[in-house]
């Protein structure tokens, strides 16, 4: 009887937890965001009410059917139209939920963006991020990964003999302008990292090897934590930085401050 | 049936050390398994302390551990090495080694009417290379450098290029990957033993649609670890070589760590390590969550007094699961640039995964549904297991769609999910399989009163502890963080990690109540009948403890199914799988 009472006092508050948003997302401020946070509300809908459900009934047998003098048990060996049933049922139930979340998906990584997205490269290292802008030519020189020096400035080892690479911009931060399809592309130089930043809604490993295009757009300016989130190494809980999501003025600033420099 | 023909050993060597015979072997395995629950728990307490009070001086630590918290402050490294040894200690070492060497090895010849494994020399051989295994992981404490950051998960190149990357990524990751290739040995020695012991060996009128549910799982669980344990050991000598040999398996071109060019390694793919990895990986999931399955339908079974609810739904339940486990394993790579169309199949096919999970838990009320339900510690813990196989189950939901994993993945919230189902899911299957079969493994109860007192603080315990974990990921908290305090986002989840430390604390304190039961109770328990649960499977048939030859000079001969209860007509309320002249429905 306690059990049923457990069971059913631990589905209650878990509910009224997650309904009650105590600890929830950050809000969204990427073009994306939103059909994400959809999907989970929908998903948690579904889960939910199968929870509550589940624990209740599994709390109400238990307390009906407890060994009471006199009681006695049904034999039963089961029910193949049932069993039927809800297999079919739970099926239909859970590819009816999982399905829009799969176009949702291939909005953000299948369905290209149309228009000139801004090209960013972030290359991920122990335990920092570095973020490479083409400069004003719009051209990424050349890298070599003979050339990669942190003493001697050159992180991500452009080649600035080249022409192309002579302007290009790195940096520990990043801003991009608001409003405009950004794609990045990741890379590492050493082991894998994960580029995370929870109000974009974006996360997508770094690997060392590979260029990986991730393409989002932001909708709200701002300053916003880059996290890095694939285990890296000893200093993988303070791999921080920075996106600033700035207006298109502000950006066009910004960018001419760095490239003076 | 052929018989596994061995003499009584005399010798205390071979009888309790090199022993063959299975049911020494089995609570080898029970005993290996207990101590490195309690190591790993104890590491438990060292991650839980660290994230709520970084920093803090503890005096003991500096003097245990001079290298890995120097002046008795954890270090980042230490906290990882914890880390990665909890997480591998728990998988291989508990979660592996308990259901399917434990109570396999004991249970699955004895409920088919064998008086043996098929090969009883390999199976002490699987035993003492499995203990080899635990050595080897173990002595990653005491070797320098301390044991590997890597993860249980050993992602490459991280722990591919060696002390460079990190500590213990030396000697520490070279330990950790020769312990988990012995540890792939022993299971697949001990897979081809479980598969052809259960085909061969059963007993005349056990036809495979009368094994118990919890042979079923130890089955379906050998044809698992013989599939999957296979490719870990191919994928651990890789990485080995990568890391001895000069070879690039796993490492690509071109790197540099700590402003050095890493020059002998070129053209190696990083993403070959997480596909062979998980390959293994998704399997082990079932390979530890299955043998619970069975455990808990056996015990709601004999507490409810009533036959399980859809016997076959549930064995080919378990054959789905099985089959599907191997089809799964790219959603553990959704976020590693995996293409996005791969994601995509993966998905849908990891949710039909679901399905068959939804028919056992369906099937599990059904089985309570109507009958007559007893509340000894067995019974409570198989019904926790109901409790948090749903809870953990429903968390996958939200992880097997690319599009919410975008957020959650590597967050707590894949903490809470996994720990909920493969993690302590599976261990009250452990718990409700200790309670349920300790009287026959050792001829004594365990005390009830105890038992429920643990049931009790650990029930709502784990709950405390991992439900939360799910907001954590929520929020965005990344899993694998030695301390939260670089990130100002993580200052509104400082009090949900005071909240979940304390539950801690508290569920890991009461493991101790367990501990003293299980030892006390072997020495002082109260003398044990041959069927205390009035049950109709074969071991309850046999005296408590059973003879070496567990069925004497007579093969059993078996009549019904192994859940008849409360057959209509019948004066007690349940029929011995070898009560001649009863009439019952054949399913």
């Amino acid at each position: 009887m306690i059990l049923a009472a457990t069971i059913w006092f631990i589905t209650i508050v878990t509910t009224v937890v997650f309904a009650g948003r105590f600890w929830w997302f950050p809000e969204s401020v990427s073009a994306h965001g939103d059909a994400l946070d959809r999907q989970f509300v929908i998903t948690l809908a579904v889960t939910g009410v199968i929870f509550i459900l589940a624990q209740v009934a599994l709390g109400y047998l238990i307390l009906k059917y407890r060994d009471r003098p006199g009681a006695k048990a049904q034999y039963n060996h089961g029910n193949n139209r049932i069993e039927a049933i809800w297999t079919i049922a739970t099926t239909v139930l859970f590819y009816i939920m999982v399905l829009p979340g799969q176009w949702t998906w291939a909005d953000i990584h299948i369905n290209q963006q149309q228009g000139n997205p801004l090209v960013i490269e972030v290359m991920g290292q122990q335990f920092v991020w570095n973020i490479r802008y083409p400069g004003p030519d719009g051209q990424f020189g050349p890298t070599r990964p003979e050339l990669i020096s942190d003493s001697r400035g050159n992180q991500m080892g452009v080649d600035f003999d080249d022409p192309a690479g002579r302007d290009d911009l790195v940096l520990p931060t990043m801003a991009i302008p608001v409003n405009r399809p950004i794609e990045l592309r990741l890379q590492s130089k050493d082991v894998i990292h994960s580029f995370f930043v929870r109000e974009l809604r974006i996360k997508l490993d770094t690997v060392p090897g590979l260029t990986i295009p991730l393409r989002f757009t932001a909708t709200k300016t701002g300053s916003f934590e880059i996290a890095c989130a694939e285990l890296c190494g000893l200093g993988h809980h303070r791999m921080r930085s920075f996106i600033e999501v700035l207006s298109e003025q502000d950006y066009q600033a910004w960018l001419r401050d760095m490239t003076e420099d | 049936m052929s018989h596994a023909v061995h003499e009584p050993p005399s010798s205390f060597i071979w009888k309790y050390i090199f022993s063959v015979d299975h049911k020494v072997i089995g609570i080898q395995y029970l005993l290996l398994a207990l101590v490195a629950v309690f190591i790993g728990m104890l590491l438990s307490i060292l991650i839980r302390f660290n994230l709520v009070w970084p920093g803090t001086e503890l005096s003991i630590l500096g003097s245990l551990f001079p290298v890995g918290a120097p002046g008795g402050v954890m270090t980042a490294e230490f906290y990882l090495a914890m880390l990665t040894m909890h997480g591998t200690i728990m998988v291989f070492m508990v979660l592996t080694t308990a259901p399917q060497g434990g109570f396999g090895n004991y249970f699955l010849p004895i409920q088919i009417g064998a008086r043996d494994m098929a090969f009883p020399n390999l199976n002490m051989l699987s035993f003492w290379i499995t203990f080899l295994s635990f050595v080897t992981l173990i002595s990653a404490f005491f070797v320098t450098g301390g044991p590997p950051i890597s993860g249980w998960t050993a992602y490459a190149p991280l722990s591919a290029l060696g002390e460079i990357a990190g500590p213990g990524l030396g000697l520490g990751q070279d330990l950790w990957i020769l312990s988990l290739a012995l540890f792939s040995v022993a299971s697949l020695l001990g897979a081809l033993n479980f598969i052809t012991t259960t085909l061969d060996l059963r007993a005349p009128g056990m036809t495979l649609m009368r094994m118990p549910l919890t042979v079923w799982s130890w089955f379906v669980t050998a044809i698992l670890g013989l599939l999957a344990f296979g490719v870990l050991l191919a994928a651990g000598v890789l990485l080995l070589l990568d890391r001895l040999a000069g070879t690039s398996f796993f490492i690509p071109g071109g790197l540099v760590l700590n402003d050095q060019l890493v020059i002998d390694h070129k053209g190696g793919s990083p993403l070959l390590w997480q596909h062979l990895f998980w390959f293994f990986g998704h399997p082990e999931v079932y390979i530890a969550i299955l043998p619970g399955m069975g455990v808990t339908s056996q015990v709601l079974s004999v507490f409810s007094r009533k036959p399980i609810f859809g016997y076959k739904a549930m064995v080919y339940a378990m054959f789905g699961i099985g089959i599907m486990g191997f089809m799964v394993w790219g959603h553990h790579m959704f976020m590693s640039g995996l293409s996005p169309y791969s994601a995509i199949a993966f998905s849908l096919l990891t949710t039909a995964i679901a399905v068959p999970s939804a028919i056992k838990t369906f099937n599990w009320l059904g089985t309570i549904w109507g009958g007559r339900v007893r509340f000894d510690s067995p019974m409570l813990f198989a019904i926790g297991f109901v409790s948090l196989f749903v809870s953990g189950g429903l968390g996958g939901l939200f992880l097997n769609q690319p599009a919410t994993d975008i957020f959650l993945h590597d967050t707590y919230f894949v903490v809470a999910h996994f720990h909920l189902i493969m993690g302590v899911a599976a261990i009250f299957g452990i718990f409700a399989g200790t309670y349920f079969w300790f009287p026959k493994m050792f001829g004594r109860m365990m005390n009830e009163g105890l038992g429920k007192v643990h049931f009790w603080i650990t029930f709502v315990g784990v709950n405390a502890i991992f439900m939360p974990m799910h907001f954590l990921g929520m929020v965005g908290n990344p899993r694998r963080y030695a301390e939260l305090t670089a990130y100002s986002f993580l200052g509104e989840v400082q009090s949900l990690h005071l909240f979940i430390t304390i539950a801690a604390f508290i569920t890991i304190a009461a493991q101790f109540i367990f501990l003293a039961n299980f030892i006390h109770s072997l020495f002082k328990g109260k003398k044990a009948a041959e069927n205390p649960w009035d049950a109709t499977t074969l071991e309850w048939v046999i005296p408590s403890p059973p003879p070496h030859d567990n069925f004497g000079p007579v093969d059993p001969v078996v009549y019904h199914g192994a859940y008849e209860y409360s057959v209509p007509g019948e004066e007690a309320d349940f029929l011995l799988q070898t009560d001649k002249d009863k009439e019952t429905v054949e399913h």
